[in-house]
């Protein structure tokens, strides 16, 4: 069964008109699995996809959400306190990325974009990667092979064709894995994302779009990009894709493995638009009361999707207070880890600045190193020389 | 040895990186069946396969992205953007992307892709097909540019990039494809001058001419006709743009105490300013007289049948050496 959005409580209108929930679009209705109220219900084509998940496996599901949220508050927390340069929260998109994550196989290799912790967490990712980006001491946390997950883009799209490129290197192969990209309702505007499905529809290239629509690209809403549901936009290319209620963890999942497989098996690309509802800034830069109304977070808070699979736990009396503490305890323990991990980062040495730009010597840039490698040394101590306000 | 063409060269320069190594792929727009507008690919997909000689739809964005996907993925990608003004729309890729990814992840992504880009004037083209964009490229980190101006180079030097586990732009002068040369295909790329080295084409000691790519040969012939005026010059094949063989550039220099480069790209912020400023850095007690750039006008590229004003030929090169060595030229009587 498939509930209908507008029985969703989608967006309130603002009275800008064109939005993309009411006008223009194909009226296809969202895939779920699991209400707002925490019922599940069945769903003949997507409940199959979902036979392994026993009650432990949806326990741990329940799990990765609370921790990884709170890792993102934490993180937001250490922002606000300095020890951060920026952060982007993921929070209300933990379902998206949880339920998407988990259904990966781990020689499957993705490419998201900077809000993809949550699934980045899933990949195995240590968390003194993640945090050693927005610190400031590095530009990429993780050597992507270990996890097989890209160094987050900050450019936005431009993620999609190097996961297209990826999944043609897979095809070449013989292999069945699959190249996964990750990307926001923003990204649907760029012209990469648009090359990337003209590019995956020809080759029928393994590769998953998974769009997290969470309506917002910084201010810009996503009523102002597309007159369409995101889902439709790939029926253009001649990609399948599937619409789904991003804040149900089941649905999201099932959505996924149905595109995985579908991908392994040589059918090609699937766009998946998963719906769901940043309630938090873009990053910690912005002031999002600057452009959104306070009661359309609150139509969306009423969907939370944490808040959603906990009340699906305790009709099934699976949140057992055991189970309470054990998540709680686990959540507090990463966090712990991650704001250890933060503060204790070596300062990298001043002349890494020079480290891999290349992949052997370059004599402009040996020079330039060289020079300031002098320039450093006539301070006698290194480590107190350049500053804005200067040593000398 | 074997006479062949410059767009020849090429193609047997990828030939042999095809044979030789399995992660090479090609892909580009009308690279296949076509052969390439230029034929510099031709025959390639019919012996290697639609799988490693890729015909692509026409996104220059993606054809450069797939390559970084590629490149993730263990492959070594050379790409082909059909003309020089048609790079614009992947230049976040490239710049962006592909040369950045090495530094961005501490070493652990390499992006072996080579990026072939027919470029220059003199062909008669419309709009956007005779542009000389390295300068964009030369002054970004992370990629190698070089720019080759006869066949046997082409042949060695397609080679070498492609082996090169930095990102290479090559920049094939496309109207000099169709000039023959000969070409030594047993040549090791591995031991052959490596493609960052400058080649000194002529020995001169009167002043040092540096240009590369379709310029070249306008140098050389630039070089004979003053020799007739009884003036020396020593010809310098850059061939790499980024980083510039500044070695080579200081020794004949210090020789000459004059310099001259030319290229068809405008001036301002062009390769000849970096050269110039670097060169009178490494060795202004050498220099008798301030560095002339001979290149073309900081203009839009012009209609065809006003393109032979803004190239850089055999005369204003002739009369850029002049200014060089104050004899009297174009601008006597000008004060600076």
């Amino acid at each position: 069964m498939s509930t209908d959005e507008a029985g969703q409580g989608g967006p309130s209108s603002r009275g800008q008109g064109n939005s993309a929930e009411h006008h223009g679009g194909s009226g296809r209705s969202l895939i779920q699995l699991i209400t707002p109220a925490g019922e599940r219900i069945s769903h003949p084509e997507f409940d199959p996809w979902l036979q392994d998940i026993t009650d432990e496996h949806l326990c741990s599901l329940y799990e990765d959400m609370t921790v990884i949220r709170r890792i993102d508050v934490e993180a937001t927390a250490l922002q606000r306190q300095g020890e951060l340069a920026l952060w982007p929260p993921l929070l209300g998109q933990e379902a998206s990325q949880i339920g998407s994550g988990r259904a990966l196989r781990q020689d499957d290799f993705v490419f998201s974009s900077y809000r993809e912790n949550g699934v980045a967490y899933c990949r195995g990712v240590d968390l003194t990667s993640i945090i050693r980006v927005w610190r400031g001491n590095a530009s990429s946390g993780w050597n992507p092979y270990t996890i097989n997950m890209a160094t987050p883009q900050i450019i936005i799209g431009a993620q999609t064709l190097h996961a297209t490129g990826y999944a043609m290197g897979i095809q070449n192969d013989g292999a069945d894995a699959v190249a996964v990209t990750y990307f926001g309702d923003g990204a649907t505007s760029e012209g990469d994302l648009n090359e990337a499905m003209v590019f995956a529809a020809s080759f029928q290239a393994p590769v998953v779009f998974f769009c997290q629509n969470n309506h917002w690209a910084i201010s810009e809403p996503v009523r102002l990009q597309s007159h369409v549901h995101l889902a439709d936009r790939a029926t253009g290319f001649g990609i399948p894709s599937l619409r789904v209620d991003g804040n149900d963890v089941l649905a999201v999942m099932a959505a996924t493995r149905v595109a995985l497989d579908r991908a392994r098996r040589g059918g090609g690309p699937t766009f998946i638009e998963a719906v769901t509802y940043r309630m938090g800034p873009h990053t910690t830069a912005d002031d999002p009361t600057r452009y959104r109304d306070a009661n359309e977070l609150e139509d969306w808070a009423a969907k939370d999707p944490i808040w959603r699979v906990k009340s699906l736990l305790e009709r099934k009396g699976l949140l057992t207070e055991e189970l309470q503490r054990h998540v709680d305890d686990k959540a507090d323990s990463v966090a712990r880890e991650m704001r250890l991990a933060c503060t204790s980062l070596p300062e990298p040495e001043p002349l890494d600045v020079f480290k891999h730009v290349y992949s052997s010597p370059n004599t402009w840039l040996d020079r330039q190193q060289d020079h300031y490698s002098r320039y450093l040394a006539s301070f006698g101590d290194p480590a107190g020389a350049p500053s804005e306000e200067g040593a000398r | 040895m074997t006479q062949m063409t410059f767009a020849r060269a090429i193609n047997a320069g990828l030939r042999k990186s095809l044979e030789n190594d399995p992660k090479v792929i090609l892909m580009g727009e009308d690279i296949g069946t076509l052969g390439g507008v230029f034929r510099v690919t031709d025959g390639l997909q019919k012996d290697f396969g639609k799988h490693r000689v890729v015909d692509t739809p026409l996104a220059e964005s993606a054809i450069i992205g797939t390559a970084v996907g590629l490149a993730y993925r263990g492959y070594r990608p050379v790409v082909e953007i059909q003309f020089d003004g048609f790079i614009y729309p992947a230049f976040d890729q490239i710049v962006s992307q592909v040369a950045k990814l090495h530094y961005r992840t501490q070493g652990a992504v390499k992006m072996p892709i080579t990026i072939r880009v027919p470029f220059g004037g003199g062909i008669g083209s419309p709009e956007h097909h005779s542009e000389s964009p390295e300068a964009y490229f030369t002054h970004t980190s992370g990629l190698r540019v070089v720019s080759v101006s006869n066949p046997q180079d082409a042949h060695t030097v397609i080679q070498q990039a492609i082996s090169c586990d930095d990102p290479v732009l090559y920049f094939e002068p496309k109207r000099r494809y169709h000039d023959k040369g000969e070409v030594d295909e047993s040549l090791d790329p591995r031991t052959a001058l490596p493609m960052d080295a400058a080649r000194v084409l002529t020995q001169g000691t009167d002043v040092t001419l540096v240009a590369y790519g379709p310029l070249v040969k306008t140098a050389l012939d630039a070089a004979i006709a003053a020799a007739d005026e009884g003036v020396s010059i020593e010809v310098i094949d850059l061939r790499s743009l980024a980083p510039v063989d500044y070695a080579t550039l200081e020794a004949s220099v210090r020789k000459t105490g004059h310099l001259v480069i030319t290229h068809e790209a405008g001036q301002s912020g062009g390769l000849g300013a970096e050269v110039a400023a670097s060169i009178t850095e490494r060795c202004f007690y050498h220099l008798e007289a301030a560095p002339v750039r001979v290149t073309g006008f900081d203009i839009p590229y012009p209609y065809s049948k006003l393109e032979m004003h803004h190239l850089p030929g055999l005369d204003r090169i002739l009369d850029g050496v002049d200014r060089a060595l104050g004899r009297p030229n174009s601008l006597s009587g000008l004060e600076g």
